[in-house]
């Protein structure tokens, strides 16, 4: 019987040993903290690791929940890297200084407007706001002009949103900046009124497919997935594109920048400067994994998109766009949050 | 020998708490209510205004109509269903009744996430209320069954074949003499159904239905501040606290109502004659919806092609034994540091019982009450601030599976303590040892078993715990569970089906081990893992 004690204390040793020796950082290894799909940041982070020897630990989560965990460590994060979804959160870092300057060539990689202001982050990849609509429910003729049409009564119950979702923050920003803080307000509380609340895109565009709601706002990403599942036969639903600069075509630029308290900074510029290389985008866009557009000129994205050149986005700056800072206020007051 | 007579004399049994005993119950204690109270400090940072509007607004009415409406509903379909397959295993001849019995406990050992996946991958209808309900009642029900059929066993037969002889009809029987001494276990088991549902978090969240926790951990996700979460744990923890306390209750007299026993006796059983059919139609269909879903779901997706476009990683061997491993890594050694801190608040409370022990009992029995997300939630934001140099390691995540099971292990390490005999305590003592030497040379080897028992039940209930080891696992630790998460979250079921088959088959191996070594007895104490899986 004090054998099984022997064996507790010895199993205690043995923990207390691991833990000390996990604790120490290696050389040539870096830390990432990435929103972005794993099934991706898997794909890159093991061609990189190939390429250059060095390891990528990666910690993932969503894009604000990350940011906020960033903030909250401050100087004494373990994170060498962060690659997130969507600008607003690299806006909010950025104003808060938490990055380092991106090297010139990195950052002529791709085209300047989706790049940090400051030069501190670079655009990777982007995507387009879309309206999912079940083809069953509801004919291509019915479908709204624009992204506000969706707040007014005869869309009441046929609207699905996830305003928990890293991806509808932007959106609400976009609106903020372009019609001000009532029409945002008025818009929301509209669409509180007729939209069913789901906690994520991919729950959106599902609910969608199989019927339960006639359209739902998303980013055309999670219906090319869905559709890349289940097939042509599986799916019943089709993307609709707001046109003429329409808020609802908002493009969302997923980025990544440097932390200024990494530990291995040499490492981690070559990371983001490996994101946005021709290789890496290359890898994205032939990967049928990914369904984004790569922001590196000239690289094809994947073909069940539709054309980047044909896409008719707001025109907003990075710095009108925002940090998402009164997004959630403002959907807390419309009783969405 | 003239040495060892020096030291009997001097020493004698007393009823003083000893300090190191004291000191070591009192960091377990604070332990535990560190993440509540930080907790409510956080959304006490709000001042009245600010938090009375938040409170009030839409959401939270929405939330808590979603919860309390699956509470109630769950409970009370658990209770029917409990209760009546209980009495037919218990009370007729129904036949294949020991099979019946094992299939109605088995399902606490499949994680309610689990079930929840194999449903939602069955058919994507059942999202939201309906899919919701039907899992958590296929998942919980056994809390109720379990009770209500020791109950029905321990119960005296004299009473009900006196009242039968008296002309009570075999309803009239149940309602009037069964039913009344059920009652303990019967509210017993519904508390614990109500608390189960009320902390469920991974089965609802898969299943996009949304209650208090789903919604903390989107308020989280969302948010760049952690009160809004903080402000809703509140009123959870409000909710499971007033759970607790009235099982607390309950619990109380249901010990004392079984005092009372008598002699035993094999009851009665019913003939049921054509209704056998009907019965075993039900009995099936209800094995069919608890294990034959989430088994032959996952059977179904092992043999899936998996897609490359949602899977978050295509599955590897190397992929497998790593979560496998990291999964018994962390079931080894939160068994191990869980067990090792009930210990001493076990010791204090069969030892020295009193008012003070008492208070250290109900604290450690809090955290059977709060949602698995709250404490997670509070680490992370407390670790961040306050103990920078655990954050994001592993013993962190450790302590936090400690304050969430501590409850289960103080139940194992209590009863194995009440067992020993002090006298050879007391021997050991006059014959030269030293306390702590009794405690190594004595006591301990003693409690071994029991304590084993206990483990066990820890490292069970690690190795299927989702919510804490998703929210605190260091970078680059996945576990069975947190794959089988980030798998099903984004639709990928086929790449899910392997991390969600070997969870399975440790958890019911490990049941199955508990409950050969340790017999029925350990069945209750599979009662009270079921509750933190989420």
């Amino acid at each position: 019987m004090s054998l099984n004690i022997l064996k507790q204390a010895f199993q205690f040793t043995l923990v207390a040993t691991t833990l000390l020796l996990s604790g120490g950082a290696q050389a040539g290894s870096l830390v990432l903290y990435s929103a972005q799909h794993e099934q991706s940041v898997n794909l890159l982070t093991h061609d990189f690791e190939t390429l250059t020897g060095i390891t990528v630990k990666v910690r993932s989560g969503e894009g604000p929940e990350l940011a906020a965990q960033l903030l909250a460590e401050g100087h004494a994060s373990p994170a060498d890297v962060y690659f997130t979804e969507n600008s607003p959160e690299l806006m909010l870092l950025e104003e808060k200084g938490l990055f380092a300057r991106l090297s010139g060539a990195t950052l002529a990689a791709v085209p300047a407007r989706y790049n940090s202001p400051e030069g501190v982050w670079v655009g990777v990849l982007a995507r387009e706001n879309v309206l999912a609509y079940d083809t069953r429910m509801i004919k291509p003729a019915q479908l709204p002009a624009s992204l506000f049409d969706l707040a007014r009564p005869t869309w009441k119950g046929k609207i699905a949103i996830a305003p928990a979702d890293g991806d509808f923050l932007p959106l609400v920003s976009a609106v903020l900046a372009v019609k001000g803080e009532p029409a945002t307000l008025a818009w929301l509380e509209g669409l509180r009124a007729n939209a069913q609340i789901f906690d994520d895109d991919e729950g959106v565009v599902a609910a969608v497919n199989r019927g339960a709601v006639a359209t739902g706002i998303i980013n055309n990403y999670y219906w090319a997935r869905l559709h890349k599942q289940l097939g042509d036969s599986g799916t019943h639903s089709a993307l609709h594109h707001f046109g003429q600069g329409d808020i609802g075509a908002l493009i969302n630029v997923s980025g990544a920048g440097v932390l200024k308290s990494s530990h291995n900074p040499d490492a981690a510029q070559k990371l983001v400067a490996y994101l946005v290389s021709s290789r890496a985008q290359m890898l994205l866009a032939k990967s049928r994994v990914d369904f984004e557009y790569p922001l590196h000129p000239g690289i094809r994205p994947d073909p069940v998109l539709k054309p980047f050149d044909q896409l008719a986005p707001p025109s907003l700056t990075m710095r009108q766009l925002g940090d998402d800072s009164q997004a959630a206020r403002l959907l807390r007051q419309a009783g969405l949050l | 020998m003239g040495l060892a007579t020096a030291s009997a004399r001097r020493w004698r049994p007393t009823s003083r708490i000893p300090l190191g005993l004291m000191t070591l119950s009192l960091c377990v204690a604070l332990l535990v209510l560190a993440p509540m109270a930080w907790t409510v400090a956080q959304a006490a940072s709000f001042g009245l205004r600010q938090g009375g509007q938040l409170l009030l607004r839409p959401l939270v009415g929405e939330l808590a109509e979603n919860t309390l409406l699956i509470v109630c509903a769950a409970t009370a379909i658990c209770a029917v269903l409990g209760t009546s397959a209980a009495w037919f295993v218990e009370r007729t001849r129904l036949p294949g009744r020991r099979l019946w019995a094992l299939f109605a406990a088995v399902p606490l050992a499949v994680p309610p996430f689990i079930s929840s996946y194999a449903w939602v991958s069955f058919s994507p209808a059942l999202q939201d209320f309906g899919g919701a309900l039907l899992v958590v009642c296929c998942a919980y029900y056994p809390l109720i069954y379990l009770p209500v059929a020791a109950a029905l066993r321990g119960m005296d037969p004299g009473l009900e074949e006196a009242a039968r002889s008296l002309g009570l009809a075999p309803g009239a029987c149940f309602r009037r003499v069964v039913l009344p001494q059920l009652r303990p276990a019967l509210l017993g088991g519904m508390l614990l159904v109500a608390l189960s549902v009320l902390t469920e978090f991974g089965a609802f969240a898969l299943l996009r239905f949304r209650t208090f926790t789903t919604e903390i951990y989107a308020e989280y996700r969302a948010g760049f501040d952690g009160s809004g979460a903080a402000l809703l744990a509140c009123v959870l923890m409000l909710l499971c606290v007033i759970c607790v306390l009235l099982e607390f209750r309950v619990r109380g007299r249901a010990r004392y109502d079984r005092l009372d026993r008598g002699a035993r006796r094999a009851a009665m059983r019913y003939e049921l004659g054509w209704l056998k059919w009907p019965v075993l139609g039900g009995f099936a269909l209800l094995a069919l919806a608890t294990l034959g879903v989430p088994l032959g779901m996952t059977a179904y997706w092992l043999f899936q092609q998996g897609d490359a476009a949602t899977a978050p990683v295509m599955v590897s061997a190397s992929q497998l034994l790593s979560a496998c491993g990291a999964s018994l890594e962390l079931g080894l050694s939160g068994a191990v540091l869980t067990t090792a801190m009930a210990f001493p608040l076990g010791l204090l409370l069969i030892r020295h019982p009193g008012r003070l022990s008492r208070i250290f009992e109900r604290v450690a029995y809090l955290g059977q009450g709060v949602p698995g997300i709250v404490i997670a939630l509070a680490v992370i934001s407390l670790a961040i601030r306050a103990i920078q140099p655990l954050y994001q390691s592993t013993l962190l995540l450790l302590l936090t599976y400690a304050v969430l099971f501590l409850p289960l292990a103080l139940v194992g390490v209590r009863s194995a303590l009440v067992q020993v005999e002090r006298r050879l305590e007391h021997a050991a003592r006059s014959l030269g040892l030293n306390s702590w030497q009794t405690l190594w040379r004595v006591t301990l080897p003693l409690v071994a078993p029991g304590i084993g028992a206990a483990a066990a039940m820890v490292f069970l209930s690690v190795t299927t715990e989702l919510t804490a080891t998703l929210l605190l696992a260091p970078i680059g630790t996945q576990t069975l569970a947190t794959e089988v998460w980030a798998d099903t979250s984004t639709l990928a079921f086929a790449d899910a089906a392997p991390f969600a088959a070997i969870l399975i088959a440790i958890s019911l191996f490990a049941t199955w081990l508990l409950m050969s070594l340790y017999g029925k007895s350990a069945i209750p104490g599979v009662a009270h893992a079921g509750h933190d899986h989420g």
